[in-house]
């Protein structure tokens, strides 16, 4: 056996190809089933794309790294339930492009911040942890509050995650920098066509308090106050034979 | 004699087609820049457009002064001695920003500047992890492939000017990671995240480093390929594969920084931590176990204490290591089949690993000794005693019950610093002991006493680090789960943040120590490079007799 192996050392190629194959196993083995299996590709009544103002949000939660301390996937033990809330169903990230579930909680879980706090707390939160949360070890943010938000390609990213699957409608793409300004003022009248297209739920708030214009926070807040609020667990069952599969 | 002349005046092929690949890139990046209204795609642009003029100029400079010239009788080292350099500096700034971070989470109202985003803890975490592993570690793991690889195959290394491309090539892309991660360029997967752009240029630079490698290895002079190389090739071939996958994405537009992950939940997360732990597996194990073969072999003056334990396993080493992500997913929306395979083939992994550790250790059956003579050895000894322990560690913590506590918590700090500091580092510190002097022909090291100061602090502050995170995480994976007798959880989340306070401390000590550690490796090399060389020394010391014959 071991002549054999010699083969190998005088042949760079077939070492080469030797471990390619060994190295592709079992990421295939793993992997490629969760595209197909019911469990992980199943919907949820509740589900829906991010609005254009959540998903700017979402762009800068993933900018100032807040997945570096927050995980957003709950885990069906005890205390975590009792802590944050329903366990993180699959389903909950499936418009997740790419996945926030994060691997280290230096802050606690943010899967179901959405709606237990007010805005004004995010507000002061994020602007000056310290002055909110004595203990915290939390960054600052308050240049979010002094920073327009940039949507300039708001129509361009729905578009590009439409390509990789996201079901946003070419109506929902065409309206994004409308439905966007739309959701960051309350007496923004094309609120009603905005909730039209993606449901009377979502939130149509001026969320970082100033009327004046369309910041950072006031995205961030608007991404933060939806999180784990599509699906409604009072009617969701998990021992519903049809989530039993 | 004149074809010869002739042929040496005529400038190498591989310099004037980088000169011109160079330029038209220059004028692409120009072009790119000038039409993106994207503001952080203007930064990379700008970056770029700079990058390819300065590779101009400094490509026109080397072929008119004639630099750049095949020497096929000699070993390309020079590309090696920059290698040195880059993963010193590197190491020391990756290093520093660790200590940044750790003191951020220890005094936040001192380390914290409200309207300097960029100094945050979520922008310098991915710079301190991203400069640690791919500029200290890759640059270390280039510049070692490349001796190891002309030595081990008696061959100069393939492609003229292409392992200088590799080299200055991979230094663009940690800058351009670097200034991305500052201003908020990232696409939030953990250690992959430059963005498409980025991920891009680094596929040429790794496919040209691959084709170098493999180059070096047909024009070897050796029937058999040593088994280091065996390890740095399945490190260089896993890496891209793992990247291309990895990095599948649809950018926004091609003049917009930002990119969406091909992948989504569920699906995406296996992924990412396939790529996470095999970054660990073949980034920074199979490439630093590459570096064990060679330089503790040639350190020690023994040859591999197993060469059949070698064969057996690199190949279980890299069929399992791939199949070990899913236990950063238990409990998780993973299915459970997934998270048990991922745990099982975790605990597989313990003995491929000692079997690594095993062929590196008593590799010094003999010359046990050297222990208590030779720093240096200690250093790559103790090297090998924190992989063995971390490799422990890792599958213990890849148990489903022992995970629920760890999962989240600074214990992952902890192992993933064992491993960094420990292993990682110290095996690095040592084959660049180890490469100085016969890099920059000196006889021996400056001060083998700075060696031995090295070796002492470092290894007493990874001691703290890891120390401190042990306690810290355990601790704060009880409170968690800790109930009153009433049954109400005893602790809000952020007294838990509280109580970590010293050890966060104690953890920015170690983490200075470290850092100390290297400071003073850094001093002691750049005085090994200012030392007379060996053969000057030995001129030197002809020159009275040779006056004195003349007399």
């Amino acid at each position: 056996m071991w002549k054999h192996h010699a083969k190998l050392e005088r042949n760079s190629l077939v070492l080469l190809i030797g471990i390619v194959i060994v190295v592709a196993i079992g990421g295939l083995v793993e992997i490629s089933p969760l595209f197909y299996l019911e469990s992980t590709i199943e919907k949820v009544q509740g589900m829906r794309p991010y609005t254009p103002l959540e998903l700017a949000g979402r762009d800068i939660y993933i900018r100032e790294g807040c997945y570096t301390c927050h995980s957003q996937m709950i885990r069906p033990l005890r205390d975590e339930q009792e802590r944050y809330g329903h366990y993180s169903l699959a389903a909950e990230s499936m418009y997740d492009h790419p996945f926030q579930w994060g691997s280290k909680r230096t802050g606690p879980d943010l899967a179901r911040v959405g709606a237990k706090y007010s805005d004004d707390w995010h507000r002061q939160h994020l602007a000056d942890p310290r002055a909110v949360v004595p203990e915290s070890v939390m960054p600052p943010y308050a240049f979010l509050a002094d920073r327009d938000l940039d949507y300039h390609d708001m129509v361009q990213k729905l578009e590009a995650q439409r390509k990789v699957g996201v079901p946003y409608t070419k109506d929902q793409i065409a309206h994004a920098v409308d439905d966007l300004e739309a959701q960051a003022d309350p007496f923004d009248a094309r609120g009603t066509k905005m909730k039209q297209r993606y449901g009377d739920k979502v939130a149509q708030r001026d969320f970082d308090g100033d009327p004046e214009r369309i910041t950072d926070m006031d995205a961030l807040i608007a991404y933060l106050q939806m999180l784990g609020t599509l699906v409604d667990f009072r009617t969701y069952h998990a021992e519903d034979p049809a989530n039993l599969r | 004699m004149t074809t010869i002349t002739a042929r040496e005046e005529e400038p190498p092929f591989g310099a004037v087609l980088l000169l011109i690949l160079c330029g038209v890139a220059a004028l692409i990046s120009l072009m790119a820049t000038a039409f993106s209204q994207d503001p952080l795609f203007r930064l990379q642009g700008w970056i770029f457009t700079g990058a390819f003029v300065l590779a101009t100029f400094a490509t026109t400079a080397c072929l008119t002064e004639g630099y750049l010239r095949p020497t096929p009788e000699r070993y390309e080292d020079g590309v090696i001695r920059a290698g040195v350099i880059a993963t010193m500096f590197w190491g020391i700034v990756g290093m520093l920003v660790g200590v940044v971070i750790a003191s951020q989470l220890s005094w936040p109202n001192i380390f914290y500047f409200p309207q300097a985003g960029w100094l945050n803890f979520g922008r310098l975490r991915p710079l301190h992890t991203s400069g640690v592993i791919f500029a200290f570690g890759g640059n270390a793991l280039i510049a070692t492939s490349f001796w190891v690889v002309q030595r081990t195959c008696r061959a100069r290394l393939a492609g003229g000017v292409a392992p200088w491309f590799v080299f200055w090539g991979y230094q663009f892309f940690i800058v351009l990671a670097a200034v991305g991660y500052l201003a908020g360029v990232t696409q939030s997967r953990e250690y992959a995240e430059p963005e498409w752009l980025t991920d891009l240029w680094l596929t040429i630079v790794w496919v040209v480093y691959l084709l170098v490698f493999l180059g070096t290895l047909w024009k070897r002079k050796e029937p058999h390929i040593y088994v280091a190389n065996w390890f740095y090739l399945a490190f260089i071939v896993t890496i891209a594969l793992l990247h291309l996958v990895n990095n599948a994405a649809m950018p926004v537009s091609l003049l917009n920084h930002r990119s969406y992950s091909a992948f989504s939940g569920v699906q995406d997360a296996l992924v990412q931590w396939w790529y996470g732990h095999n970054a660990v597996g073949f980034f920074l194990t199979a490439g630093f176990l590459a570096m064990m073969y060679y330089f503790v072999p040639k350190r020690v003056g023994r040859p591999v204490y197993s060469y059949r334990l070698s064969i057996v396993h690199f190949w279980a080493l890299i069929f399992i290591y791939i199949w070990a992500g899913p236990h950063h997913l238990h409990y998780t929306a993973l299915p459970q089949w997934a998270q048990t395979l991922g745990m099982t083939f975790s605990i597989m992994l313990w003995m491929p690993s000692w079997g690594g550790m095993i062929n590196g250790l008593m590799t010094l059956s003999g010359a046990w000794d050297k222990l208590r003579t030779d720093a240096v050895v200690r250093m790559m000894v103790v090297s090998l005693a924190f992989y063995g322990m971390s490799t422990f560690e890792g599958p213990v913590m890849s148990i489903r019950e022992v995970n629920a506590l760890s999962h989240y918590t600074d214990w992952t700090i902890g192992h993933v610093h064992s491993g960094a500091l420990g292993w990682v580092g110290f095996i690095s510190f040592g084959a660049i002991y180890c490469m100085v002097p016969w890099l920059w022909k000196k006889k021996d090291l400056w001060s083998n006493r700075l060696v031995e100061w090295h070796f002492w602090i470092a290894t007493t502050g990874i001691l703290l680090y890891i120390a401190a995170m042990w306690v810290s995480g355990i601790m704060e994976g009880l409170m968690w789960r800790e109930y009153t007798p009433q049954g109400f959880l005893a602790n809000s989340f952020v007294e838990t943040v509280s109580a970590k306070h010293v050890e966060n401390v104690i953890r920015t000590v170690g983490g200075l120590m470290y850092l100390s550690g290297a400071v003073i490796m850094a001093y002691n090399l750049w005085r090994t490079i200012r030392m007379p060389s060996a053969t000057q020394v030995e001129a030197e010391a002809a020159a009275p007799a040779l006056a004195l014959a003349a007399e």
